[in-house]
């Protein structure tokens, strides 16, 4: 979910991924660089992501993901399910 | 669409690795690369910061096998990866590929070859429409029962009444066995055939191939001159011509119209159970219509049929029966001769009368082949288990550079599952040599043998065993090794790991297992060799060795008078005997052990005639030549033989066996007393029994004598005489000789069956011949891997403690001592082995009861005698590893740490 979200906010590459959820997570967040590629791969399959090869800002080939309408989509459900999650924990807490 | 895309993209990585692989690399290096920068921004030198980078990015190696996973040709691309790897591994250890390749060969193909007999009898259907429609119908009667007969064959009257009114079937039709001279052509020749019900095609519904099939009319008596032959005598006889349909063929002196020919392959009733109550030979010529005389129609005491019949759609089996029942039970009331009375019906599938008594030897086979197939398996596990320890190494590198242990795994399943690939490969073929083998040397005990053959089904089930053997063998071996521990291993100088306690109790379990597991099998052979053996023994009352046998038949046709035939007879024993080499000479009607009785009524003078038919007396009968109780040797109890003398101008006379005497005339003395035989035989009136003979084993081997009265073939000549000629040489020597004396007598006379008798005895032990070696050999297999086994298992276990004896012989541990240790290592495992399998064995040797001839199932020398062969296997197996570790230098083991 949180490449699809890093996703949604316009195409990125690996590297872009990684920092954008650092900058999004304000550094809380700090998943093993490496296991990034294959999360990717597997959402690409699925159909979720397309990837292109494209020059960067400082003019290096880089390969950029972009989010896909059902990528879209996919997000949105998960989203909405992590809320419910976060919403019931929230008041399991506040019961106690 | 997305499966379509998917597979594409996997097709692709599959054939463009590098560039995927490119694509994978780049992006990799890249974000490295990018992270690197970041740190240097952050003001770490440019070492540090490339340092740091990769160390945040995680293990490269792994992420790449993962993404390649992923992007690349995936499964396909691992599964094709591991073959090769596999192929190499394997090809780089053709001594080891070749032991458990043969291993699993053998028991693969074994398994397939059992399982081909198996499918061909008991599982697939009988190669007709709706075979489960197909029922056989016999009769019983309850002195029947006392004989130990309770399926008997139909009487006319019995089957006409059924045919008449049982509406659950669709059809019945009834079947008998015939045997004609066939004359006109090259050479006369005797032939056996079907007698059948018009409807028997119909009720099939098979066809001929060539001509018609009967009309419903030729059922009536003299309109039945018709036939229609088999492929293989249409084949033999005629040489295939189509042109003979329409034409004539002369049967025991008569021109039958040949109106068809069957299709290869059709040769009902052949091989469904139900021939040997027909008499029918291997080879079955030609069908033609059963029709009877009338007077013999109505016969409610001639039961010489058998009946098959086809159920209605929805019919049942019960409905059925209960409707027959319910024939009988009228037929008995209408009955007022004794003869008729008391009769009654059984019937069940027809398959089941296919299968018979072979279902449980052939289960029992499967069973021990299954069990040889899971010592294979062990024995590989084993062989699997030490080459993991050889590799461990490799796999410890291949683990420390990220290999994933399921990837490791996966490689080493592929490897043991293209073992056992290949070894099925082998093993099918074994098997299609095996099918043949089994079906020849069954010498037609098998139902359906033509049947027999590596069928899809079959092959599907060598697959299946072959890639669960793979699974089975390979799993334990993989999942122990993919988890080294990698510091041990890797160490400088190890001594290769795998002498972890666990890995080594693995390998004694195995062990265990198959010493179990050879042991019921080597009880479950030794109990079937021993009641083999002890058949062999039994005494059949008779003297078999050096007599060569021939039948003779005479056809009613040709030799319609009694005296005629009497004549014949004695001119050829005569002939006979004056032969040079020629002990004695004799003639029987049927040979002893022929598997079939025939019985008659009697009544003894001056006893009451018979109220209910429980009560009539009956015989097995036999008419015997003047000198055939000498010629078999067969020992005189009282009174005499028959004689030269005793033709039918002179009073009847009948000799009696001991069986007979003892159940008739109890505390009297038979001779001289008169008995009156009535049914098949030609009515001679009250005859005087002038000798008691011994007991013969007329049935079968392992059937207790029945009682017999002899009639002399002087005065009853039956139409079939078998000649016995004691040899004082080879017996089969004679043969040639004796043909050209019968020639001598009458030019068109055919002969069948010439045979030395010890053959024909031969084949009256064949089942239990063919079960005890099939069995013996599966245990002699499986002793052998077990023996394999062991030694593997104590042949490592020395090379593990080659240190460790090495600094007990050098503190001064002798010779007798290292032999000890070891060999006792072995015994302990073996007997361990032993007593589960004693244990095993005790329990299901019992479902062997039925197979066993006078001995028990729990026959105390037989489990005895095994358990001390397998234990001297095993500790022989094991003295060779032992002896090797007392050889053990002390100064090299230890300089080899």
């Amino acid at each position: 979910m949180l490449i699809l979200k890093a996703l949604s906010l316009g195409p990125l590459h690996g590297y872009g991924v990684i920092q954008r959820i650092r900058q999004l997570s304000d550094q809380m967040l700090s998943v093993e660089q490496g296991s990034l590629y294959p999360a990717l791969y597997r959402i690409e399959q699925k159909g979720w992501v397309t990837s292109k090869w494209e020059m960067n800002e400082t003019g290096r080939r880089a390969k950029f993901y972009a989010l896909t309408k059902a990528g879209r989509k996919q997000l949105t459900a998960e989203e909405e399910s992590w809320d419910r999650l976060a919403l019931a924990i929230a008041k399991v807490r506040q019961a106690t | 669409m997305r499966w379509g895309n998917l597979l594409l993209a996997r097709l692709y990585g599959l054939f463009r690795r590098d560039a995927v692989m490119q694509d994978i690399d780049e992006e990799l290096r890249l974000h490295v690369e990018l992270e690197a920068q970041t740190n240097i921004a952050r003001g770490m030198t440019p070492e540090k910061a490339l340092w740091a980078a990769r160390r945040s990015f995680g293990n490269v190696g792994y992420i790449k096998d993962l993404a390649y996973e992923i992007r690349g040709g995936g499964i396909m691309e691992t599964i094709w990866q591991d073959l090769r790897y596999a192929l190499r591994m394997l090809g780089k250890n053709p001594g080891f590929t070749a032991v458990a390749v043969i291993t699993l060969a053998l028991g693969i193909g074994a398994t397939t070859a059992i399982f081909s007999v198996v499918n061909a009898v008991l599982l697939r259907p009988l190669p007709f429409d709706h075979p489960d429609q197909l029922t056989a119908v016999w009769q019983t009667h309850p002195f029947g029962k006392k004989l130990g007969y309770d399926h008997l064959p139909v009487a006319p009257a019995d089957f006409d009444a059924w045919r008449r009114s049982a509406d659950a079937f669709a059809g019945l039709t009834a079947l008998a066995g015939g045997n004609w001279n066939v004359t006109g052509g090259d050479e006369p020749e005797r032939i056996s055939g079907a007698r059948v019900s018009t409807n028997m095609l119909g009720l099939l519904r098979a066809r001929p191939a060539l001509g018609r099939d009967f009309a419903p009319d030729e059922e009536t008596f003299g309109k039945n001159r018709v036939v229609i032959l088999s492929y293989g005598f249409w084949q033999r006889r005629f040489g295939g011509d189509p042109k003979v349909v329409g034409t004539q063929i002369m049967l025991d002196g008569d021109p039958f119209q040949i109106i068809g020919v069957m299709p290869r392959g059709f040769s009902f009733p052949r091989g469904m159970g139900i021939d040997p109550a027909l008499g029918l030979d291997d080879d079955l010529a030609l069908w033609t219509p059963l029709a009877l005389p009338p007077d013999q129609l109505v016969s409610r005491g001639n039961h010489f049929m058998a009946a098959v019949g086809r159920l209605k759609p929805g019919a049942t089996f019960a409905q059925a029966l209960a409707q027959l029942a319910a024939v009988e039970q009228r037929l008995d009331e209408q009955s007022s001769a004794a003869a008729g009375k008391d009769w009654n019906v059984t019937l069940g599938p027809l398959h089941e009368q296919v299968v018979g008594k072979s279902r449980r030897a052939l289960l029992l086979l499967l069973g021990a082949v299954v069990f040889v197939l899971l010592i294979a398996c062990a024995n590989v596990a084993n062989l699997l288990l030490a080459r993991a320890n050889a590799r461990h190494k490799e796999i410890a590198i291949r683990t420390a550079l990220g290999a994933a242990r399921w990837r490791i795994v996966r490689q080493l399943l592929t490897e043991s599952v293209l073992l056992a690939l290949v070894g099925g490969a082998l093993g099918v073929l074994l098997a299609v040599w095996g099918v043949d083998a089994l079906v020849a040397m069954s010498a037609g005990n098998i139902p359906r043998a033509a049947e027999v053959g590596i069928d899809a089904r079959v092959l599907f089930l060598a697959l299946g065993v072959a890639l669960a053997t793979g699974l089975a063998f390979g799993l334990a071996p993989a999942l122990q090794s993919s988890r080294p521990d990698l510091n041990e291993s890797l160490k400088e100088g190890s001594r290769g790991g795998g002498s972890s306690p666990r890995r080594q109790r693995v390998r004694s379990a195995l062990v265990v297992a198959e010493i179990a597991l050879a042991l019921v099998l080597l009880t479950g052979a030794g109990l079937l060799v021993k009641s083999f053996a002890r058949l062999q023994n039994v005494r059949p009352g008779f003297d078999y060795e050096d007599v060569l046998t021939m039948t003779l038949f005479l056809p009613d046709a040709r030799y319609p008078e009694e005296r005629k035939r009497a004549n014949f007879y004695r001119q050829v024993l005569e002939r006979v005997r004056r032969l040079p080499g020629v002990e004695s000479a004799g003639g029987v009607s049927q040979l002893p052990l022929g598997g079939s009785e025939e019985i008659d009524g009697l009544e003894i003078e001056g006893r009451p005639r018979a109220e209910t038919a429980a009560a009539v007396m009956t015989a097995a009968f036999r008419v015997v030549s003047p000198d055939y109780f000498k010629t078999l040797r067969i020992p005189l109890l009282r009174g005499r033989y028959f004689t030269e003398q005793d033709t039918a101008d002179a009073p009847g006379v009948m000799i009696i066996d001991e069986t007979f005497a003892r159940r008739y005339f109890p505390g009297e003395d038979p001779v001289g007393k008169r008995v009156d035989e009535q049914g098949s035989l030609q009515p001679k009136g009250y005859m005087t029994i002038v000798g008691v003979v011994a007991s013969v084993k007329h049935t079968s081997l392992d059937s207790d004598p029945k009682p017999t009265m002899y009639l002399s073939s002087q005065q009853s000549p039956w139409h079939t005489m078998v000649l016995t000629v004691r040899s004082k040489t080879d017996p089969t020597a004679l043969a040639a000789a004796v043909r050209r004396e019968i020639a001598q007598v009458d030019p068109d006379q055919p002969i069948a069956d010439v045979a030395p008798f010890e053959q024909v005895f031969g084949r009256a032990v064949a089942p239990q011949r063919f079960n005890s070696t099939l069995l013996g050999a599966f245990a002699a297999v499986a002793a052998l891997l077990a023996a394999v086994g062991i030694y593997g298992v104590i042949a490592y276990g020395v090379s593990q403690r080659a240190h460790e004896i090495g600094v007990r012989v050098a503190l001064g541990a002798q010779r007798a001592d290292i032999l000890r240790l070891i060999v006792g290592q072995a015994m302990a495992l073996t007997l361990v082995g032993v007593g589960l399998g004693l244990g095993a064995a005790l329990v299901l040797t019992r479902t062997m009861r039925g197979l066993l001839f006078e001995v028990s199932a729990s026959d105390p020398s037989v489990f005895v005698g095994v358990a001390l062969l397998l234990t001297s296997v095993a500790f022989t197996a094991s003295l060779i590893p032992a002896r090797r570790a007392t050889r053990i230098d002390p100064l090299i083991a230890l300089r080899y740490e």
